[in-house]
């Protein structure tokens, strides 16, 4: 963290800031994805192709697009999650501050504390409480864990996730006994307690109801302030609701996945450069 | 309605009243001859059957009285030393069947777990035979036991990596996910989510080898001396079973028949414990 309080230029991490007069506090500008010629393969078939894009670091920016576009396998490439599915493979560059995660250094397992991840099913573990729930990913990342910080982690990690008030009282509770949408910002509490810099989510409110839907969206506006957020989405009102930055994804006439438009949100609804940019989100098709 | 219609309909109509007896009546006859084999054990065996059958040990041959603790004592022996053996290697297998699945050598290796859980039980002995009654020149509760793994390993190999099959994907993703290493993710996540499946197929499996008699047959033989180390021989129930049924004193025949019942409700236990933490595990 750097806090600046005298008017001049200055040079922090790459950016550079112009101060007149208020003093402003820069946090450390961690968790930008450089995407570079990303291209994903399911077997022999091509799934994304070609794609490039930068991600700022703590903001959020949404995948948007018809179904089977590539938008998951594009966000699945993002911790490493791609080649988990049997016989998938990347080819291409995926700087995380400036390193590649495809490196042949880059242990996946590390980068993927790094880069959380929140499914379109919430999936809570069903054998765990909701506390173990919270705790799993320190306690299971190490061979020994103090219960006493465990405990902390877990009850911040709830109330960033907006959820120690309604489950502070069953903690030793399943973490499948509350409902839907509580299941849902359980497991972002799961992935913010491995204190990622990135959180992930491939459509996270596709299985929950219109009250639980905004409680996320405001849940995701909170945590932009200190994570980078990408986000798959089918709804276009929530891209545009909640996003700094979209990319409109569309499938070739090779079925492969690319990147049709990358911009600010407003802009990309707005005044959409690409015809077919416009075509889709003025609901022409889709 | 046409005619035509009507004519289906009350063909389709029988052909469904008659499928449905056939299927109740086969499922009738396969509990008859359960039932059947039950009650008669049940009657011939109930009147011998008495505390000093379980507490006593057995007297010389033709002689009343006695009882089969060594027996009893051997076939628990026996049992151990296969779970001791089958149930890490089974488990494992499963783990790495289901886990690790995707390549040829795990077709294989499950083509080939289905085809030893097919294999005649004696073929296992008279195996055990060679490979450790053969060279030790005696046999032995060891090889007994080995036998018996033989035949439990394939069984729960399959059992558990069936039930880690049933863990949904989407909760070793969530592992992962996290940055939870791979085989971290199989012990705390896939593992605990599969863990009434495992213990029912290991059970089973442990129920199912606890009345195998072909495979003893060469291997721990028998013995009228009572426990005397793995590497000794060693009887078990149903060979008692077996030697007894045979014998022409009618008192070996009575003998014969309680240790019969004795062997079934050991089983029968085990089955109904099975149950019993099966449901448990639903209603959980």
């Amino acid at each position: 963290m750097v806090v600046l309080n005298k008017p001049g230029i200055y040079n922090v991490g790459n950016n550079i800031i112009n101060l007149k007069s208020k003093p402003v506090i820069i946090t450390e500008q961690k968790g930008g994805f450089s995407v570079k010629s990303l291209n994903a393969w399911y077997g022999h078939f091509l799934a994304i192709k070609d794609i490039t894009l930068d991600i700022p670091p703590k903001a959020i920016t949404s995948l948007i697009g018809p179904s089977g576009c590539g938008k998951s396998t594009f966000i699945r490439c993002l911790n490493r999650m791609h080649e988990v599915t049997h016989g998938a493979r990347v080819e291409g560059q995926v700087l995380l501050d400036g390193e590649d995660i495809y490196n042949k250094a880059a242990d996946p397992v590390a980068i993927r504390s790094r880069v959380a991840m929140v499914f379109q099913k919430p999936n809570p573990f069903p054998a765990m409480s909701i506390f173990d729930n919270v705790a799993a990913g320190p306690k299971l990342r190490s061979f020994r864990s103090d219960r006493h910080e465990l405990e902390e982690i877990v009850e911040q990690s709830l109330r960033q996730a907006a959820l120690w008030d309604e489950v502070k009282d069953k903690l030793r509770q399943s973490g499948v006994s509350i409902s839907g949408g509580q299941q849902q910002r359980l497991c972002i509490a799961r992935a913010l307690a491995v204190k990622p810099e990135v959180i992930l989510m491939d459509e996270p409110c596709s299985a929950l109801d219109p009250v639980a839907t905004l409680k996320i969206e405001d849940l995701m506006q909170q945590l932009a302030q200190q994570y980078t957020i990408v986000i798959v989405t089918h709804n276009m009102q929530q891209a545009a609701r909640v996003s700094d930055k979209a990319a409109f994804f569309l499938m070739g006439e090779d079925k492969a996945g690319s990147l049709v438009e990358y911009g600010d949100t407003n802009q990309l609804f707005t005044n959409p450069k690409d015809r077919r940019t416009e075509d889709y989100i003025t609901g022409r098709f889709g | 309605m046409s005619s035509m219609e009507h004519y289906s309909y009350n063909r389709r109509k029988w052909v469904n009243r008659v499928m449905l007896g056939l299927c109740a009546g086969s499922a009738g006859i396969s509990i008859m001859v359960l039932l059947f084999i039950l009650g008669y054990i049940l009657f011939h065996g109930i009147s011998f059957l008495n505390l000093s059958l379980i507490t006593n040990t057995a007297k010389p041959m033709g002689e009343t009285g006695g009882g089969m603790r060594d027996e009893i004592i051997g076939t628990l022996i026996l049992v151990a030393l296969a779970t001791a053996i089958g149930l890490p290697t089974g488990l494992m297998a499963g783990i790495f069947l289901s886990e690790f699945g995707g390549t040829k050598m795990a077709s294989a290796i499950r083509f080939i777990a289905d085809v030893l859980t097919g294999l005649p039980s004696i073929v296992v002995g008279v195996f055990a035979y060679a490979i450790l009654v053969r060279p030790l020149h005696s046999f032995s509760a060891l090889a007994g036991g080995v036998a018996l793994s033989i035949i439990m390993i394939p069984i729960i190999a399959r059992t558990s990596e069936e039930s880690l099959r049933l863990v949904p994907n989407s909760l070793r993703e969530a592992a992962l996910a996290l940055g939870i290493s791979r085989w971290r993710t199989v012990l705390s996540v896939v593992i605990p989510g599969a863990r009434t499946g495992i213990i029912t197929g290991g059970l089973l499996a442990t129920a199912r080898i606890a009345g195998e008699t072909a495979p003893l047959l060469f291997t721990s033989l028998g013995n009228y001396f009572g426990f005397q180390g793995v590497l000794k021989p060693i009887s078990a129930l149903p060979l008692s079973i077996y030697h007894k049924a045979t014998s022409p004193y009618s008192v070996d025949k009575e003998q014969a028949w309680a240790a019969s019942l004795l062997l079934i409700l050991m089983v029968l236990i085990i089955s109904i414990f099975v149950r019993w933490l099966a449901s448990r595990g639903r209603a959980r």
